[in-house]
């Protein structure tokens, strides 16, 4: 990516990037937007097309433009159906890029909240876990449920309103008070990995990574959690603030000793999915070019990891059966089409004794989740997570595990909404359950 | 240009598309380096709204260019500046599936592969399978007489028509078939807007024919050293008097780029694959792969593949499909033919590809049903650089010639369109030319449905 900020980043792209579409039209079917307009330009093929206008200066980066890039929810399903490869998370990301650097969307009052939640909130720990604190101590005082007995979020603008009840519940404790910065395996060692512990997982699903943190320890690894990290940038990356993506990038790097770890483990998709590109990120770098090549080297999907080296053919001797639970398995779009991860968290659940795993219709198609999309566009993302909900309910599972903190919130909140009793959890999770019934 | 407001009028709201960011994405279809902007897209309900947007069309003398997903091959539902886009998707309803006649009746807009299942959840078959079925539709199949994998034993779409309902380019609405499984009365005009690429009419209804739905099927992946081994055990196949349900033809570089999007383990060091299919009886069925498997090791076949369940048949015929799109991996741009030749040519054609891809110069990726004598030759290019797409368009000239010569059609499936308008007057002779002129100025005397598609119109003679 140039960083020259006079060019237009979409004439500045390598243009085979551009051509690489053909414009065949398979990605149609599998586009939740296209599905919901039958109109071309909410298509993949149909906003390259506009991109590469764009690119051929035939178009000018427009507020329409800019209103389409952002109603595309980067799930990249288009990318899982593309024969001819093209790199739609480059295009996706270059534009909306583009659309920030032009300015195209800008209001006085979006510049200031991109500003205040890009920049400020995930840019400083302490204020991040200071507003995770006070969100905390709001929902655990009995102040949260209060205000809503009392109507009183009737008060709130129509945005507002609905972004409340889309406030997640905080964890009382964070990943660095659950986890020690090294932690060792009772018996043999195999290997040494790095711990990601994220920042939305950690205010919201620190568990999760205690759990993961635990099911590693079990499969022969010892475990290094860095204190103190940060957001890993991919928030910022998949909406157009490529520049404090990269700062974020390098501090991630370097709260790591690259050569003492052998593999990095992330278990939310969304963010796997984006430091898996940190070689591609940090390429013009020549400070950080080679690290981050390592980085992505040695970055793993936790359910990848595990398969990887063979723990799930130890899980059925290892793990204890529980009562037979029927497990139904929603994929993060960022794991099966972001990071091609679609088989492994199924072998993870179908080798636990006891968990019956049942298809999910429609498994690979977006939640509605899609980082803050849920924000931005809440009409379609609250269609989406119906149509979810439904296919869930018709496999009569009571429990669902995916593996991204986005999807689970979305389906625990449409869930609640709906009055539907239902198991949302991290396929980690279930692991580490059978393993400590031990 | 007309006033848009009275246009307006004669559509259900929010129906009509004018501004640039919308109009960019239907510049084009899947043909390569292809694009013009319309005036304006639009998008009717009910055959009577199609009926009035051509009234107005003809009123104000404006081409009405009809298009379903924009998946055709050959230009067909290109714009053309000034023109109206009919885009037929929001007419997408299954209207009826009829058990006792077997058929179904559907609005165009539907897509191929949903017809095809819900034929199957009655347990019947709808056979014609285009590469792009899980996004065309089934008015754009008409319109284009779309082939597919199983053209060889089932033939094509036009086999499954059985009555059509248009509306002509000054408004008339009019039924043409029905559920008869026999009807002569008067001449077959369904059949001469079945492939009319859009230049007659518009299709708002049509009435398919179903057959029972094939009890077994078993698929057979042969592999070769040598193409022509490939091409002489189709016609060695056909010569025993077998006729497979899929006989389909892919040259390395296509097998490559295939397996590198469907990992389904085809294998990268072979010149060519032969992906064979049978359906029907299940004793036929182990009779005939019995039979095909004998004949391709005769032919020199270096293995034979057995694919062990269904599951993997269907994986196998889901990574042909994406064969097309998947050979854009390795060039910008992809330039598709369509040529076909009698199938005891094949061999011959195949040879000759590969010389003129030599002669030339360029990068040929090979595929093809060769059951039916159907080949795919794509040219590998760049449709920037000048210099090589000036050698691609002699290249093609001489394929188009060798095909003539071998007595083969210049499109099997994709249509003439746009890309192969150049080459029809050498292949059909003055006569047939000047038929194709009279028949079309005697259904659309003014010239707006797609014009230039095909043939140029030429003024009457006085």
């Amino acid at each position: 990516m140039k960083t020259n900020p006079g060019q237009n980043l979409l004439q500045g792209l390598d243009y085979s990037v551009l051509q690489q579409c053909m414009h065949c039209g398979m990605c149609l079917p599998t586009c939740p937007t296209y599905d919901a307009t039958q109109l071309e330009r909410n298509s993949p093929r149909g906003r390259i097309a506009l991109m590469r206008a764009i690119a051929d200066e035939r178009l000018p980066v427009t507020k329409s433009f800019g209103e389409e890039m952002y109603y595309c929810l980067g799930c990249l399903a288009c990318e899982s159906a593309c024969p001819a490869g093209v790199d739609y998370t480059h295009l996706f990301e270059t534009a909306r890029a583009e659309i920030e650097r032009s300015g195209v969307l800008d209001t006085p009052q979006r510049t200031l909240t991109r500003s205040l939640i890009l920049r400020h909130l995930f840019g400083h720990r302490l204020l991040l876990h200071g507003v995770g604190r006070m969100l905390y101590l709001y929902q655990a005082s009995g102040l949260q449920s209060l205000v809503r007995r009392l109507g009183l979020t009737r008060l709130l603008p129509k945005r507002l309103r609905e972004m409340e009840t889309l406030t997640p519940t905080v964890r009382a404790r964070f990943s660095d008070q659950l986890i020690h910065e090294t932690e060792t395996p009772a018996g043999t060692q195999r290997l040494t990995v790095g711990m990601l512990t994220g920042c939305v997982q950690d205010m919201l699903y620190s568990e999760i990574n205690r759990d993961t943190v635990d099911v590693l320890l079990a499969a022969g690894c010892r475990v290094i959690t860095p204190r103190g990290q940060l957001c890993c940038g991919s928030l910022h990356g998949h909406n157009g603030d490529m520049e404090q993506a990269r700062i974020f990038a390098k501090k991630l790097i370097n709260r790591f000793d690259l050569a003492q770890v052998d593999i990095i483990i992330t278990n939310a998709a969304g963010c796997g999915s984006h430091l898996k590109h940190y070689d591609r990120l940090l390429a013009d770098d020549p400070d950080f070019a080679e690290r981050a090549r390592l980085w992505s080297a040695k970055l793993r999907d936790i359910n990848e990891f595990l398969v990887e080296i063979g723990f799930h053919k130890d899980l059925p001797a290892t793990a204890l059966s529980s009562p037979g639970q029927a497990v139904t398995y929603h994929e993060a779009c960022h794991l099966c089409h972001g990071q091609k991860i679609s088989a492994q968290p199924r072998q993870l659940l179908q080798a636990l004794p006891g968990v019956k795993l049942r298809e999910l219709p429609e498994s690979t198609w977006c939640c509605g989740s899609a980082g803050v999309y849920n924000i931005t566009q809440p009409d379609q993302s609250r269609q989406l997570a119906e149509r979810k909900l439904a296919n869930i309910l018709k496999t009569g599972c009571g429990t669902v595990a995916t593996a991204n903190p986005g999807c689970l919130l979305q389906l625990e909140k449409i869930a609640e909404t709906q009055g539907k009793p239902l198991r949302v959890v991290h396929p980690i999770t279930l692991v580490a359950e059978a393993l400590r019934r031990r | 240009m007309p006033e848009l407001s009275e246009l307006r009028r004669l559509l259900t709201a929010g129906s009509i598309l004018t501004e640039p960011e919308d109009l960019i994405p239907y510049g084009f279809d899947g043909t390569a380096a292809l694009f013009q902007l319309p005036w304006a897209v639009i998008f009717p309900q009910t055959t009577d709204e199609v009926a009035a947007v051509l009234r107005f069309s003809q009123k104000e003398g404006i081409p009405v260019v009809t298009r379903g997903s924009g998946t055709g091959l050959s230009g067909g539902s290109l714009p053309m500046a000034g023109s109206l886009v009919l885009c037929t998707v929001r007419m997408n309803r299954i209207l009826e599936v009829d058990a006792e006649n077997l058929t179904l009746l559907t609005e165009p807009g539907v897509i191929t592969l949903k017809i095809a299942e819900e034929a199957a959840t009655k347990g019947l078959f709808y056979p014609p399978d285009p590469g792009s079925m899980k996004i065309s539709t089934i008015g754009g199949n008409v319109a284009e007489n779309s082939g597919g994998l199983r053209g060889l034993k089932y033939g094509v779409t036009r086999n499954y028509v059985m009555g059509l309902e248009v509306v002509l380019p000054n408004g008339d609405i009019t039924w043409l078939g029905n559920k008869c499984v026999k009807d002569v009365a008067g001449y077959n005009l369904k059949d001469l807007f079945i492939g009319s690429e859009g230049t007659l009419g518009v299709i708002t209804k049509v009435l398919l024919r179903l057959v029972p739905a094939p009890v077994a099927r078993r698929t057979l992946l042969a592999i070769y050293d040598d193409m022509g081994a490939a091409a002489e055990t189709v016609s060695a196949i056909i010569a025993a008097k077998i006729i497979p349900c899929t006989l389909e033809f892919l040259d390395r570089t296509t097998i490559g780029c295939v397996e590198d999007f469907a990992h389904v383990g085809l294998p990268r060091e072979a010149a060519a694959i032969l992906l064979m299919e049978t359906d029907g009886h299940p004793a036929v069925v182990a009779e005939e792969a019995a039979a095909m498997e004998r004949i391709a090791l005769e032919n020199h076949a270096l293995s034979v593949q057995v694919a062990q369940s269904a599951e993997e048949s269907i994986r196998l015929a889901t990574a042909r499909r994406s064969a097309y799109s998947a050979l854009a991996r390795v060039a910008p741009t992809t330039i598709l033919e369509d040529v076909t030749v009698p199938r005891s040519e094949l061999a011959r054609m195949v040879r000759r590809i590969q010389e003129i891809g030599r002669k030339y110069d360029l990068r040929i990726g090979t595929f093809g049903h060769m059951g039916d004598g159907n080949l795919h030759p794509t040219f590998l290019t760049n449709e920037r650089d000048t210099a090589e797409m000036h050698r691609v368009e002699e290249a093609m000239r001489e394929i188009f010639e060798f095909t003539l010569e071998l007595g083969g059609s210049i499109t099997g499936e994709h249509g003439v369109g746009l890309a192969k308008k150049p080459f029809l007057p050498q292949m059909l002779g003055d006569v047939s030319m000047n038929l194709l002129r009279d028949i079309k100025r005697t259904i659309d005397p003014q010239n707006l449905l797609n014009p230039g598609k095909i043939f140029d119109q030429t003024p009457a003679v006085a």
